[in-house]
């Protein structure tokens, strides 16, 4: 097939296409629809243009690709969709067919592209290596000096913006905190936990609350040392092939017939984790073993709830919390009623429901990068939501969305703490003890 | 007889219209902002179809007013210049109502989305026509008020929409259908010109009642800009109730034996064992996958009257043969079991690339011989049918599931539909409750209305629009 014949829209089977019947009911729960009120940024809109391409009546235009980028991928869209629609998959051919003709390319997008997709979030050793670098400007005085300097006036507003967003980097990455707790005796399950990117620089402590809460279940926990990123971040953005890259590098690091889950604590990885069997389903050398991985992924609350975790019995320290549901924990994963039974367990807290809980945050990956506009808005219509609640702590289970909604709160000037809800589950099972 | 039907006899309208251009163009700019009007070619994709199968037609340009004075320009200049317009708001609709016509301007009207006024002392809700149905629902009931008429795509139908398609929903056997709650209307006409007809009065006899003439005109005659409803009290408690049949005529003489009975509950919902699997297949709320017909009930007023009514029908629903009936336990499993119902129809696109819905109704009395004449007919043909419908109201929704890229296919099907509509006219029936005509159902129109019904139909479409601006070629000829 020749360059110019291949697009991966054209060559998407057309049964995911055609299964869209435009009923529009997918429209009231689309974050960008609700913003714009336009066609072109709805679900049906989008896979109608997408449709277009697919049937050779139009090609890919810039205002095409603008409009994939302004999609959050937050898949609502899926929930709400009774035909089934598989949108993640159009959707991640949509904006992979953009990055292939280059419809976006800027000399600087293309510099930030590859510094992140193809650098960054690639090697572990990297992310560590700028944490570090990250968590000495935070710590050595000069973070505080830059911003009182008014040195960052000299970004360009959205930038100045986003500066808040950085996440505070932990003192310790996840791999020497796994030693803090240890292994039961003789462990009902064995499982591997993925450190993740952010979640391993940025909240380690929310991997080492994982453990800890696996270990109360009767887990023994593995933390495979040569993990690699995920690669949700690359098939989201129209970078295929690195994402395969990094699914068989996973695969090979976790040996997935030797444990009985892998275990995912952030909502957007474990979306696109559950997901390897479809991304290597051409590869000869791993698709059975693909296979074999998505059946073992599981989010942290729903594999909790299945092996019917043990109800701590002493709280946690917060006597209310409300709930926001990650995107794709809910939307790409469907794990919803977990997450609220695990905060329900715990003595002496009360869950107040969040008034749109399932409504993107704004975060969407990099979203807050790309579209820094959107996703301020989104975030005042959530943190608007949580104000109403009365609630001081918000409990989430991606790292994406801590980040944001941290920000958020910092941006209203509202007292609120962003926690993981297995943080505070841990926090009850280690308040057992002193309770004794 | 014979003569004053040949009396009556008006020739189709056929319309010589101009073709949009990019003059008419400029003159939309004279008064809206430039995000106001739509023409790159994604926007023409994405505004080229509703919520019907297999009906595309790009139109020139979109508009977006925001008020019913950008309408009204929006209209005077589209007549000056002769160019159709046809009017849409969410797009959800079913039978190709708001699909454009070649060379059209579309109006959209979501934007006109403020709720004006809730008068709770006369019990009415003042609304533009892009509010959605669920958001007047939700506004009434936050002030105890209800607001019956529940179309399956509430949450994201306009009431404009509803208001042109006279739409209808699960509870029209008790609470009737948008007509019912229509008290007053804002209409921008072809020529620009804004006719109020109605009022706040319970009681208003000042001269014809234009009104009503509106409600289900399609856009052929009018573009609503403002609507004022009627709204009831609360029902203080509701339940709701599933049983469970073996046959479909089983299930159909159910209904009727509660009809027969005196009770009229606000919702009696069929769905057939495809429809089911679909809905579970989405909802995953723990359907039985393993019957024939499912019927879902709900009965709402005062408490005690409510309690002996659902008693009253779960008992006639075991001597109907059910095999199984079940009172759902609360509010939430309630609201679950109503809300999985609503998406019978997208669920069955489960099934098949293409799924065409139909929409007759019958005299509840004709049920049985109804849904039987439909298992008949796909059996038949080997088409491929699922039904569910409002059989409190006698209005059905068999669903055709087939793959429009299959011609011989196709064939069978359109031949199936023909032999569903004659049927449901034979039994007194129509060919559309609660969809409308559009595109989809005007071939079966003169069927029914017969050569006075079309002709009067065409005499008043002449005398509010003697251009044929609004909505060309839709409903009639």
């Amino acid at each position: 097939m020749s360059d110019s014949e291949l697009n991966l829209l054209r060559d998407l089977d057309y049964s995911v296409v055609q299964q869209c019947m435009h009923c529009g009911m997918c429209l009231p729960t689309c974050p960008t629809y609700a913003t714009t009120l336009l066609e072109r940024s709805s679900p049906r809109g989008r896979i109608a243009m997408m449709r277009a391409i697919a049937d050779g009546r139009r090609e890919l235009s810039r205002s095409f690709a603008e409009e994939m980028y302004f999609c959050l991928g937050c898949l609502a869209c899926q929930t709400a969709c009774p035909a089934g629609v598989n949108y993640s998959e159009l959707f991640e051919n949509a904006r992979a067919e953009v990055e292939r003709q280059g419809l976006l390319d800027t000399p600087k997008r293309k510099r930030i592209r590859r510094w992140t997709l193809r650098w960054l979030f690639v090697e572990r050793t990297r992310l560590h290596l700028l944490g570090r670098l990250l968590r000495l400007y935070q710590r050595s005085g000069l973070e505080r000096l830059v911003r009182a300097s008014g040195l960052l006036r000299l970004l360009p507003a959205s930038l100045r913006e986003l500066e808040p967003l950085t996440p505070r980097i932990s003192r310790r990455f996840t791999a020497p905190l796994h030693a803090r707790s240890v292994d039961p005796p003789s462990p009902r399950y064995r499982v591997a936990l993925l450190s993740g990117c952010v979640q391993d620089i940025a909240f380690a402590d929310t991997n080492a609350d994982t453990i800890y809460a696996l270990r109360q279940n009767g887990c023994a926990v593995r933390l495979p040392d040569d993990q690699a990123c995920c690669g949700s971040l690359h098939a989201h953005n129209g970078d295929g092939e690195m994402a395969r890259d990094l699914a068989r590098r996973n695969i090979d690091a976790f040996a997935p017939d030797t444990v009985d889950a892998i275990i995912v604590n952030a909502g957007g990885c474990g979306s696109h984790m559950k997901h390897y069997d479809h991304l290597l389903a051409d590869d000869p050398k791993y698709a059975e073993r693909a296979k074999t991985w998505s059946e073992k992924v599981k989010d942290i609350h729903e594999f909790l709830a299945e092996i019917d975790f043990r109800a701590p019995r002493a709280g946690c320290g917060v006597d209310q919390v409300t709930y926001h549901e990650s995107c794709h924990l809910k939307h790409g994963q469907q794990v919803s009623e977990a997450p609220r039974q695990i905060l329900r367990a715990i003595p002496d807290l009360d869950l107040v429901e969040l008034v749109e809980a399932d409504w993107c945050c704004g975060s969407a990956g990099i979203y807050n990068i790309t579209q820094p506009e959107t996703s301020m808005r989104l975030l005042d219509r959530k943190m608007g939501h949580v104000r109403n609640t009365g609630v001081r702590v918000v409990a989430t289970g991606n790292p994406g969305c801590v980040i944001q909604l941290q920000h958020g709160g910092q941006r209203e000037e509202m007292d609120v703490d962003v926690v993981h809800p297995i943080s505070l589950l841990a926090a009850a099972y280690r308040g057992e003890g002193e309770k004794s | 007889m014979l003569s004053s039907e040949a009396s009556m006899q008006v020739p189709p309208l056929a319309y010589i219209h101009t073709r949009m251009n990019d003059e008419i163009i400029d003159g939309l700019r004279a008064f809206l902002r430039d995000e106001q009007i739509l023409t790159a070619d994604e926007d023409l994709d994405v505004y080229s179809f509703d919520g019907t199968a297999m009906l595309h037609q790009k139109p020139r340009c979109i508009t977006l007013p925001e008020t019913a004075a950008e309408v009204s320009r929006i209209l005077a200049l589209a007549n000056a210049e002769n160019v159709p317009v046809v009017t849409r708001g969410s797009g959800t609709g079913l039978a190709g109502g708001s699909v454009p016509v070649d060379g059209c301007i579309v109006l959209c009207l979501v934007r006109l989305d403020k709720i004006v006024e809730l008068d709770a002392k006369n019990l009415v809700m003042v609304v533009e026509p892009g509010v959605l149905t669920g958001t007047i629902a939700d506004t009434a009931s936050a002030a105890g008020l209800f607001y019956p008429p529940d179309p399956g795509s509430i949450k994201i139908s306009t009431i404009g929409g509803n208001v042109a398609n006279n739409s209808g929903g699960l509870r029209g056997l008790k609470y009737g259908v948008t007509r019912d709650y229509i008290m007053a209307l804002e209409v921008v006409l072809a020529d620009g010109q804004v006719l109020h007809t109605g009022s706040k009065c319970v009681k208003d006899v000042a001269g014809f009642s234009l009104r009503d003439l509106f409600i289900g005109s399609e856009g052929c005659l009018g573009v609503i800009t403002k609507v004022t409803l009627k709204l009831i009290p609360q029902p203080a408690s509701k339940k709701t109730m599933l049983a469970l049949f073996d046959s479909m005529t089983a299930a159909a003489a159910t209904v009727s034996a509660i009809i027969e009975s005196k009770i009229i509950p606000c919702t009696l919902e069929f769905l057939d064992r495809v429809t089911v699997e679909c809905v579970e297949g989405y909802a995953q709320i723990g359907l039985p996958t393993d019957c024939e017909a499912l019927l879902l009930m709900e009965v709402d007023g005062h408490a005690a009257e409510v309690d002996e009514q659902a008693e009253q029908i779960l008992a006639l629903a075991k001597e109907g043969g059910a095999r199984e009936v079940r009172l759902a336990e609360s509010a939430d499993e309630a609201l679950r079991l109503a809300s999985a119902r609503r998406t019978a129809f997208s669920a069955l696109a489960r099934l098949a690339p293409t799924v065409v819905l139909e929409d007759i109704t019958v005299p509840r009395s004709e049920l049985a011989r109804m849904v039987a004449l439909i298992e008949d007919v796909g059996r038949r043909h080997g088409v491929k049918v699922g039904t569910f419908g409002h059989m409190g109201d006698g209005n059905l929704h068999p669903t055709f599931l087939c793959d429009e890229r299959d011609e011989e296919e196709m064939h069978r099907v359109e031949a199936a539909l023909q032999e569903v509509f004659d049927g449901a006219i034979e039994l007194g029936g129509t060919i559309t409750g609660e969809h409308g005509v559009g595109l989809a159902k005007k071939p079966f129109l003169p069927a029914q209305l017969g050569e006075v019904g079309i002709a009067m139909l065409r005499r008043l479409k002449d005398s509010f629009d003697p251009q044929g601006i609004l909505n060309p070629g839709k409903v009639f000829d």
